[in-house]
């Protein structure tokens, strides 16, 4: 039913020149979800979102709010509020002036506008900020601010322009648990965009990956991580080791893979994407850091079942970081580099650069994509989304 | 003899800070500080017979007691009042158009454009008008042939006329400070004044309005005050009718040779102008390190 949706968008095209900012881009947001956006700069995600806020109009398409067409209606005039990537908070009102700041716009009765500002600012945890001027504000307690003063106004839809950004980790990291929080007491739908996925996965109901100004793949967070559906997703969302190859052969319940560096890998035919890809067809093959078991060389039985991959690999870097520590090792035979999770037991704290390593992975932890020819996602890539 | 280097780099940014500051103070002792005692000085006297004053307030007097002295003096400040807020309603506009409107090439070029007036000397610009607005102007003659006119139309020497060629001779001094102040206010503010259903007139005016104003003071003081002394507008586009102050000034100067009327004139003008800005920034709730920083 349209109508239990808080936010829809049908076929939306947003074109600049010969550019085509967003292209074709549909989704379906349920009342009171935490929906997230993610993808890189420049991928048309700051556009659709400035679409939904009314700061631009769609060339093409249409977008509903709680079902109805809000085209040609002014952003003043949309139920949806905005946090800006920098808030946006205006510096000559004090901090009470600026939440009041739109119930003013509405005509609000000054009584209720001063008991609904209190419940506000106590409703973000700053009941006494009210007096303050902006710049005696830490950057979080900016932050809610911000957010209140959108909260104050009811909006139907929530937007939120990568708002953590200018945070520092330490406190990006707080306010991503505290905004989830927030949402979930609140109940009003966020639309939330951002190029971190570590901000979609741990906050979003839901999350659509973007690239090039189109959707890959709209999913839980356990899905795009889990199921990936596109290699760019793949490729974006967690850390992913990455080779090319063939698809060599596919039968008996198993596919293999011809890596051009030499070796095969064998996968399930049940994670080749489409299933049923021609042989010989070029093939992207991910797979996790963590997925990845790794044991002293020789202690592990090798081929002990069908459909395990093995290699061997020796220890280039250690990547020490507490529990998400990893191990940068080189193939043996393909020359191949791999980033491989070290399991957080400590068994393997006594690891030196030089040892050698049995890696091995179940068929089942591969993914495969047909090749694309646009260049691939690099490991820079996901690096810097990981970071 | 032995230094310390601490010593000779102390030494040596002294002779420094001197150095740097020497025009500065010769600009200010020479240039302002000691006309302007002077000019206080030979007001207070008066010519008792040949080569012979006495301390006296006569030139004060003389001005308060003169209705031709003293409302001129009222009329060159409301008019000059008048002008700068006429140069800062027209200058708004056309800076935010400037600042937020314009992207890239545009911009500058737009900006360009109103700077490229100012090339020209002050006279030759007054000129322009002239040749526009006399009786045998290009005015004139348009609106004749346009059969709108049976005769010539003398379009100078009315306060209209002043008005105009003052906003105009002003326009840049409002237009510089505003599209600088404007250009460093964050769009996402404009954004977020819309987005939490603020329109055109309110977020003008919470948001873009008290964020111009130190612009706008300095704008306005600029203006004012150059507005206040002008000399070659008001004269040539206003004629025997224009009234100015600095008219009467240079009158009491040149042509009657009194120094000591010109002198207690000039003081009066100081003041004048000194009052109006300080009463403009207690109004509009603005410091003068503010506006000027």
């Amino acid at each position: 039913m349209a109508d239990q949706f808080d936010l829809e968008c049908r076929d939306v095209v947003k074109t600049f020149g010969q550019f085509t900012a967003v292209d074709q881009v549909s989704l379906t947001i349920p009342q009171g979800s935490f929906f997230s956006i993610l993808g890189p700069s420049g991928c048309g995600k700051t556009t659709l979102l400035r679409m939904l806020a009314g700061f631009i109009e769609p060339a093409k398409g249409d977008i509903l709010i709680k079902g109805k067409s809000v085209l040609g209606v002014a952003p003043n005039r949309r139920p949806v509020n905005m946090v800006f990537q920098h808030l946006a908070l205006f510096p000559m009102m004090n901090v009470a002036q600026n939440v009041a700041y739109g119930l003013r716009r509405r005509g609000v009765d000054r009584a209720i506008i001063d008991k609904k500002v209190a419940e506000t600012l106590a409703r973000v945890g700053l009941p006494d900020a009210g007096p303050k001027q902006i710049t005696q504000l830490s950057g979080g307690q900016k932050q809610r601010i911000a957010i209140a003063r959108c909260l104050v106004l009811d909006p139907a839809v929530l937007l939120l322009d990568e708002p953590l950004g200018a945070l520092d980790l330490k406190l990006r990291e707080h306010m991503k648990v505290e905004l989830k929080q927030l949402q979930h007491e609140i109940g009003t739908t966020f639309v939330y965009i951002t190029h971190d996925q570590s901000e979609a996965l741990v906050m979003s109901d839901q999350v659509a990956v973007m690239n090039a100004g189109r959707f890959e793949q709209v999913g839980t967070p356990q899905e795009l991580y889990y199921h990936p559906q596109t290699p760019f997703v793949a490729g974006f969302v967690g850390e992913s080791n990455r080779w090319q190859g063939t698809l060599e052969t596919m039968a008996d319940g198993q596919a293999i893979i011809r890596l051009d560096s030499g070796g095969v890998i064998y996968t399930d035919p049940e994670q080749v994407a489409g299933h049923s890809q021609p042989i010989g067809q070029r093939m992207d093959v991910f797979v996790r850091p963590e997925a990845i078991t790794i044991a002293a060389k020789g202690q592990s039985s090798p081929d002990a079942a069908p459909g395990i991959n093995n290699m061997q690999g020796r220890v280039e870097n250690l990547l020490f970081n507490g529990a998400a520590s990893s191990v940068q090792l080189r193939e043996t035979t393909t020359g191949h580099e791999m980033n491989v999770a070290l399991p957080q037991t400590g068994a393997f704290a006594g690891l030196r650069n030089g040892d050698e390593l049995d890696l091995s992975w179940s068929a089942g932890q591969t993914k495969c994509f047909p090749a694309t020819k646009t260049a691939p996602v690099t490991a820079n890539a996901a690096g810097e989304a990981v970071a | 003899m032995k230094h310390t280097p601490g010593s000779v780099a102390g030494n040596g940014l002294k002779l420094g800070v001197v150095l740097m500051a020497t025009p500065l103070l010769l600009w200010l002792v020479l240039l302002v500080i000691l006309p302007h005692l002077d000019l206080l000085m030979v007001s207070l006297r008066e010519r008792v017979s040949y080569g012979k004053y006495a301390f006296s307030f006569a030139n004060y007097i003389e001005f308060f007691t003169e209705p031709l002295y003293w409302n001129t003096y009222v009329r060159t400040a409301t008019m000059s009042i008048l002008a700068t807020a006429l140069t800062l309603v027209i200058g708004f506009p056309i800076s935010y158009y400037i600042a937020k409107v314009m992207r890239g090439r545009g911009k500058s070029v737009l900006f360009l454009m109103c700077l490229i007036p100012f090339w020209v000397s002050e006279l030759v610009r007054t000129f322009g008008w002239m040749i526009l607005l006399r009786e045998s102007g290009v005015l004139s003659h348009f609106l004749q042939w346009a059969g709108l006119v049976d005769g010539p139309v003398e379009m100078l020497y009315n306060d209209v006329t002043i008005m105009v060629g003052l906003v105009y001779t002003s326009m840049l001094f409002m237009v510089v400070p505003l599209v600088s102040v404007l250009d460093s206010l964050d769009d996402s503010l404009i954004e977020a004044g819309y987005d939490l259903g603020g329109n055109a007139f309110t977020v003008t005016r919470d948001i873009v309005i008290p964020h111009a104003m130190p612009g706008i003071a300095s704008g306005c003081i600029v203006v004012f005050m150059l507005t206040l002394g002008n000399y070659l507008t008001p004269n040539l586009l206003g004629g025997k009718s224009s009234l100015w102050f600095t008219e009467q000034i240079y009158t009491q100067f040149i042509t009657r040779f009194n120094w000591e009327s010109g002198s207690a004139f000039g003081f009066l003008l100081l003041v004048l102008s000194s009052l109006i800005v300080w009463l403009g920034l207690k109004l509009s709730r603005q410091t003068l390190s503010d506006t000027v920083g």
